[in-house]
């Protein structure tokens, strides 16, 4: 009996004392909190240093996505136009970001090392429409000097269209 | 009795309607500031500097949303419940004196709206009231869960108002008098949670019963009762009941610092009766404080262990109290 009041009394200095030390709330919208190194989140399509773009089409994504948040659809290209390395390249690249659920499976299935989650977790949409990414919204900007694509390039230089992977890190 | 009487009446309701109201609105947003703050949160910050337009964003979003009523409710007792809850509330602190005199406009106005010879009674049935808004809104909702809740609110109030009303023995003892007026001017010296300390103890723990608030909140139980008797409820009816309970908070906690701190009594009040006013806000924003606190603290008790509580502990420490008062009065004499 004596001992129950006596906790009470503990508990209540331990909520008063906790009123005094400083709340651990990120204020959002204004503070912002570094993510993980191998955090998932709004995926990324990577370019190689020239420009070109590392996804060649060939919709391994689409497949290995337990989701099914991927739609790829790949079309020919030429020396003249020219997108990424080898024959083929994502003419339409969309992923319903409604559907995703941020697995990986994407990265682990691709070739090219062409998409990755990285960093960007404020996804949020005010239609279903507006959910769907396209391939513009998620293809990683061009810095100069690399320029954008289509590029025209000389012909036989770029047909493999896998990198010669040499001493994988990851 | 003149006009100008009746004018000064219908003033002194209508203030302390509005501060009854307006303190709920602020209460909810103390409440959210000082909980938040004990988990060691920030708690509502946006609205406003201060957050002091939370309560008034609260209040806009509750009467935009939707009512429902259930298809086999009583209609009429379910609309009725939420008002039979809040104005019982509402009227409680009518009888609870703001100050002494102060001269206004050439006018001397008692701060009291109602000095009553059986003020502790009035306080006793009304509080008894509210408690068939409650039962009537979890019968009448045709709710397993409603009713539930309200059944525990009745057989909590029935154990709980016992002991309350022993607590209030004591000052009533010792003052000689039934009027909180009396009872506030025989704690001109001292106030008697010095002289009354069980006394103030057992109010405490039983008002915290009386209110429905953790960790005596069995009629709302989230756990078990999804939200208890006000399950089927939503929007303003809903705020309604909310206003009740946070409404009750205030009036007890008014009713705590008058009876037992001294209600209006504070340094220099003589000379400055606008202060009497001020003391008593300051003591009830402490007494608020603390149920605060103590939600913040403590888990909700076992239903059985709450009545066992009530009717083992508190009701015998109550009478023990009482007899304790009686003799100490025939020895030392009270006022």
């Amino acid at each position: 009996m004596l001992k129950g009041i006596f906790e009470i009394f503990r508990g209540l200095w331990q909520t008063f004392r906790s009123a005094w030390s400083e709340p651990v709330t990120i204020q959002y919208p204004e503070v912002k909190r570094q993510v993980r190194q191998r955090f998932r989140g709004r995926h990324v399509l990577k370019r190689y240093e020239n420009g070109l773009e590392k996804c060649i089409g060939c919709s391994l994504c689409a497949a290995a996505c337990p989701a099914d948040a991927i739609f790829v659809e790949s079309s020919e290209q030429t020396d003249a136009e020219r997108y990424s390395p080898g024959e083929r390249y994502a003419s339409t690249y969309e992923i319903n970001m409604l559907r995703c659920i941020f697995c990986g499976f994407c990265e682990d299935a691709c070739p090219t090392e062409a998409i990755v989650l990285e960093d960007n977790y404020e996804l949020s949409f005010y239609d279903r429409r507006s959910a769907i990414y396209t391939k513009e919204l998620l293809l990683e900007p061009v810095y100069p000097p690399a320029k954008t694509t289509p590029q025209k390039t000389p012909p036989g230089k770029f047909t493999r269209s896998v990198p010669e992977m040499k001493d994988p890190i990851d | 009795m003149d006009a100008g009487m009746i004018i000064e009446w219908v003033i002194k309701a209508i203030a302390i309607l509005i501060f009854c109201t307006a303190g709920f609105a602020y209460t909810t947003l103390y409440e959210r500031k000082v909980l938040a703050r004990m988990q060691v949160r920030w708690g509502p910050n946006r609205a406003g500097p201060l957050a002091s337009l939370q309560p008034v964003a609260d209040g806009i979003k509750l009467i935009f949303k939707e009512e429902l009523i259930p298809a086999n409710a009583d209609k009429l007792v379910f609309i009725a419940a939420p008002i039979i809850t809040v104005i019982p509330a509402l009227i409680i602190t009518g009888v609870v004196p703001w100050g002494n005199e102060i001269v206004l406009f050439g006018r001397t106005i008692k701060l009291y709206l109602a000095d009553i010879n059986v003020a502790i009674l009035y306080i006793m049935s009304i509080t008894s009231i509210s408690v068939y808004g409650i039962t009537l809104a979890g019968w009448s909702s045709n709710n397993k869960y409603a009713t539930l809740g309200g059944l525990r609110a009745t057989s909590q109030m029935i154990s709980y108002e016992l002991a309350l009303g022993l607590s209030f023995v004591g000052p009533i003892l010792i003052a000689g008098s039934m009027s909180l007026r009396d009872i506030v001017l025989a704690q001109e010296n001292i106030p008697f949670i010095l002289i009354q300390p069980l006394g103030a103890i057992i109010f405490m723990i039983a008002t915290i019963a009386e209110v429905n608030r953790a960790p005596f909140d069995m009629p709302e139980a989230e756990q078990e009762l999804t939200a208890g008797y006000h399950t089927e409820y939503s929007g303003m009816k809903f705020a309604l009941f909310f206003m009740a309970e946070y409404i009750k908070m205030i009036a007890v906690s008014t009713i705590g610092a008058t009876l037992f701190l001294g209600g209006y009594y504070g340094p220099f009040v003589d000379q400055l009766p606008w202060l009497g006013p001020i003391y008593l806000i300051a003591k009830v924003v402490i007494l608020l404080y603390g149920l605060i606190w103590i939600r913040a603290t403590l888990p909700r008790i076992r239903y059985d262990r709450l009545m066992a509580f009530g009717w083992k502990i508190l009701f015998p420490l109550a009478l023990l109290n009482v007899m304790l008062t009686a003799i100490g009065v025939v020895i030392f004499g009270g006022e």
